[in-house]
C-alpha cells in the first residue's frame, strides 16, 4: 500500500543525495539533544525577541504547504487537465512542508515533553490550538488524498468516489491553515507590526507565489534528471499563478508601508524603520530587507515581461529570486521585526546561533528527504517502470 | 461477591455516566455555593510614583519579590528573569511623555510588573490554559502545564513575562523552600503573591515598601479599601490603556 519499496532502491546519485541529507539530519539531531539538555538559551532568542528562526521557518513553510491548493483547485474544481500530472507533486510537497512546520514548532518548545498538553487541555480561545487542529487536519487530508489517488493510479483504476469530497474539503482547508497562522500574529494587541488586517491576505499571496515557484523549480530539476516532464503548459500556467500572486504580495506590502508612514503613528512606523533603515544604530535586518525588496523587484520584471516568463532560463531565475525574496521576508524579517522594538521600547537585536542554524538546516533536510522519497515513489508508480530503472 | 461480566459492564457504565454527569454539571452549572456567597474581590495595586521616586536607588520591592519567589539572578540580559523591575517613564508609559514631562522624569525609574489585566491577552492566547485569570482578578501560571511556546510573551503588551532560557537553579543565591522553583523551558511572571494573599498577608513588594508606602494593595471591589479611595481621589494612569486590556495596576504620577 505504501509503495515504500521504491524508496530503498535507486541510483548511486540518489543514494549520495540521501546520505548527505541524513548527515545533515544527524548533526542537527545531536545539536537538538544539546538544546534539550541546556535549554533554548542555546539559541539567539532573548527575553525581548522570544521567537526567532524556528517560528519564522514555520510561518514561511505553512505558506508552502498551503500552496498545494494552487494545483489542486484548477484541476479538481475547473477540470484543468494540464495540472493532472502535478497535483500529486503538490500534495506531497504539502505533506513535507506541514511536517517541517510541526517539527519547527516542536523544536521551539521549552517543554517538548508536554506537547500533548495542547490536546489534553483543548483551549478554543487560543489561536495556537486552532493552528494545531488545522495543520494536523491538513496533513491527514493530504496524506489520505495522496495515498488513495496514487494507489488507484498504480492499480490502473479510477480513484474511489468518496475521495472527491475529501479533495474538495482540502481546498478551503489549505486557505485556512495560512489564515489561522496569520491570526497567530495579527490578533496580538501590543505588536503593531503584525496588528494588520492585511496580514492573512498577504500571507496567502506570498504563499501562492513561493509554493508554485518551488514546484516549478522541482519540475525543472526532475526534467533535467529525465525523471518526469509535467509538460510545458503546466509550467506556463504555474508561472502565471506565481506572477499574479507575487504582484499581489508586493501590492499588499506597499499598502502596509503607506498606512504606517502616511498616518505617522510611531508604533506602526518604528518596526518598518527598524527593518529598512535601522533603529538607534541597530541595523541587523537592513541588509536582508533590502535584499528581499531588490529580489522582489527583479522577480516582478522577470515574471511580468511575457518573453522572459516564457523563457525557460529566465523563468527558473524568476522562481529562484521569488522564493528567496519571500523566504527572507517571511522566514527572517517578519517574525523578528515584530519584536523589535519591544513593547517597552527596547531595541534588542536577534541573530541565530550556530546550533540554532544547524537544527534549522536539519529540519529543512528532513523536508528535502521527504520530497525526494515521495517524488521518487510517485514517479516510479507513474512511469510504471521497474524500480531499478529509475534514476 | 462474584463479579459477572454483566455486572462488571453495568458498574462500568454507571460509573462512566456518573463521571460524565459531574463534568456536564460543572460545565453548565454556575459557581458553587461558597464562592457565590462571599463578597466580590478584585485585587489591584496603586503605585504612588512621587513617594517611590523620593527614595532614589531603592530596590526593596524588587529584592523582596525576587527573594521569596526564587527568581534567579542571571547576568546575561537576554536570559534575565524579572517579576518586578523599573523602567524610565518613556518606556513605562509610551506616547505619554512630552518634551517637558520627560525633563521632569528623565531617566527616573518607575516600578513595573504584571498588570493582572481584567482582559488579559496572555490568557486569551495560551494553548494549554497554563495561564488563567482567577475570579479575584489574579492572572496565574501553572509551571507544570506550560509547554514553553512563549505565545503569552508575544501577546503581553507590557513585557511582563520572562522565559527560563536556561536552568534557573544555578543562578539562585539562596532557595526559599516555601515557594516552588522553576525548571528551564517555562514562562513565569508576577502572581500578585497569590500564596501570601491566601495566608492573609500583603504581597511581598508591598510589605517591603512599608515605610515609603508607595505601593498600595487591596480590593477594588470594596469601595472602602485604600486602593478604592486612592483611585477615586487621585488622578491615575494605567499603562497602554488604549489596548483594552484593563490593567489593574494604577500609577499616581503628580
Amino acid at each position: 500500500m505504501f509503495m515504500f519499496e521504491q524508496a530503498v532502491v535507486g541510483s548511486r546519485r540518489y543514494w549520495v543525495w540521501v546520505l548527505c541529507l541524513f548527515a545533515v539530519i544527524g548533526l542537527g539531531f545531536l545539536l537538538y539533544l544539546r538544546q534539550l539538555s541546556y535549554g533554548l538559551g542555546i539559541t539567539g532568542m532573548s527575553r525581548d525577541v522570544t521567537w526567532g528562526l524556528y517560528i519564522a521557518q514555520f510561518t514561511f513553510l505553512v505558506g508552502v504547504a498551503a500552496s498545494a491548493v494552487m494545483v489542486v483547485l484548477p484541476y479538481y474544481l475547473h477540470d484543468y487537465k494540464a495540472f493532472g500530472r502535478i497535483t500529486i507533486l503538490g500534495e506531497f510537497l504539502a505533506i513535507s512542508a506541514v511536517t517541517m512546520c510541526m517539527l519547527f514548532v516542536f523544536v521551539d518548545m521549552g517543554q517538548p515533553a508536554r506537547a500533548l498538553n495542547v490536546l489534553l487541555y483543548p483551549t478554543p480561545n487560543s489561536i495556537m490550538f486552532w493552528d494545531f487542529v488545522s495543520l494536523g487536519g491538513y496533513l491527514l487530508l493530504n496524506a489520505v488524498i495522496a495515498l488513495v489517488t496514487l494507489g488507484a493510479e498504480r492499480r490502473r483504476v479510477a480513484p474511489p468516489a468518496w475521495i472527491k469530497p475529501v479533495i474538495l474539503l482540502s481546498i478551503p482547508w489549505a486557505i485556512s491553515i495560512h489564515t489561522v497562522t496569520a491570526f497567530l500574529y495579527s490578533g496580538l494587541p501590543g505588536r503593531s507590526f503584525w496588528l494588520t488586517a492585511i496580514l492573512a491576505p498577504r500571507f496567502l499571496a506570498s504563499a501562492f507565489a513561493a509554493g508554485p515557484a518551488l514546484l516549478i523549480l522541482l519540475c525543472m530539476i526532475m526534467r533535467r534528471m529525465k525523471a518526469f516532464d509535467p509538460g510545458p503548459e503546466a509550467v506556463r500556467k504555474l508561472a502565471v499563478i506565481v506572477t499574479y500572486a507575487m504582484i499581489l504580495n508586493v501590492f499588499f506590502l506597499l499598502m502596509e508601508v503607506f498606512t504606517a508612514f502616511y498616518s505617522q503613528i510611531p508604533e506602526h512606523t518604528e518596526h518598518f524603520r527598524y527593518v529598512f533603515v535601522g533603529l538607534e544604530g541597530h541595523r541587523a535586518l537592513v541588509g536582508w530587507a533590502w535584499a528581499s525588496a531588490l529580489l522582489a523587484l527583479v522577480s516582478l520584471v522577470l515574471l511580468i515581461v511575457p518573453q522572459l516568463r516564457r523563457n525557460e532560463k529566465a523563468l527558473a531565475a524568476a522562481c529562484v529570486v521569488t522564493f528567496l525574496s519571500l523566504w527572507i521576508d517571511k522566514g527572517i524579517c517578519l517574525v523578528v521585526a515584530g519584536f523589535i522594538p519591544s513593547p517597552v521600547g527596547a531595541v534588542t537585536e536577534y541573530a541565530p546561533t550556530l546550533p540554532e542554524m544547524g537544527i534549522t538546516l536539519a529540519i529543512w533536510a528532513i523536508g528535502c528527504l521527504m520530497v525526494t522519497v515521495f517524488y521518487k515513489i510517485a514517479l516510479s508508480v507513474r512511469e510504471g517502470l521497474a524500480a531499478s530503472a529509475v534514476h | 461477591m462474584r463479579i459477572t461480566r454483566n455486572r462488571f459492564l453495568r458498574i462500568t457504565g454507571v460509573s462512566a455516566l456518573a463521571v460524565a454527569g459531574r463534568k456536564l454539571a460543572r460545565l453548565f452549572g454556575g459557581p458553587d455555593g461558597a464562592a457565590a456567597a462571599s463578597p466580590p474581590v478584585r485585587w489591584a495595586m496603586v503605585i504612588d510614583t512621587q513617594k517611590c521616586l523620593k527614595k532614589a536607588g531603592c530596590i526593596d520591592c524588587i529584592a523582596a519579590c525576587h527573594k521569596v519567589h526564587n527568581v534567579p539572578e542571571i547576568k546575561d540580559r537576554a536570559h534575565e528573569i524579572k517579576w518586578v523591575w523599573k523602567e524610565p517613564f518613556k518606556q513605562a508609559f509610551p506616547a505619554q511623555e512630552t518634551a517637558y514631562t520627560e525633563e521632569a522624569y528623565k531617566g527616573k525609574p518607575f516600578p513595573v510588573l504584571c498588570n493582572h489585566c481584567d482582559n488579559p491577552p496572555c490568557v486569551r492566547v495560551c494553548p494549554t490554559k497554563a495561564t488563567w485569570k482567577r475570579e479575584d482578578g489574579l492572572v496565574m501560571m501553572d509551571w507544570h502545564r506550560c509547554i514553553g511556546c512563549r505565545y503569552c510573551m508575544a501577546a503581553c503588551p507590557y513585557g511582563s513575562r520572562s522565559f527560563n532560557w536556561v536552568d534557573p537553579r544555578p543562578h539562585l543565591r539562596r532557595i526559599d523552600i516555601e515557594f516552588p522553583m522553576r525548571t528551564k523551558g517555562v514562562v513565569e511572571k508576577c502572581t500578585f503573591c497569590a500564596e501570601r494573599l491566601a495566608r492573609g498577608q500583603a504581597p511581598a513588594c508591598v510589605q517591603a515598601c512599608k515605610e515609603q508606602k508607595a505601593l498600595v494593595f487591596g480590593n477594588l471591589a470594596d469601595p472602602d479599601s485604600d486602593v478604592s479611595r486612592l483611585v477615586r481621589s487621585r488622578f491615575t494612569l494605567r499603562r497602554k490603556p488604549g489596548l483594552g486590556t484593563n490593567p489593574e495596576v494604577y500609577y499616581i504620577i503628580g
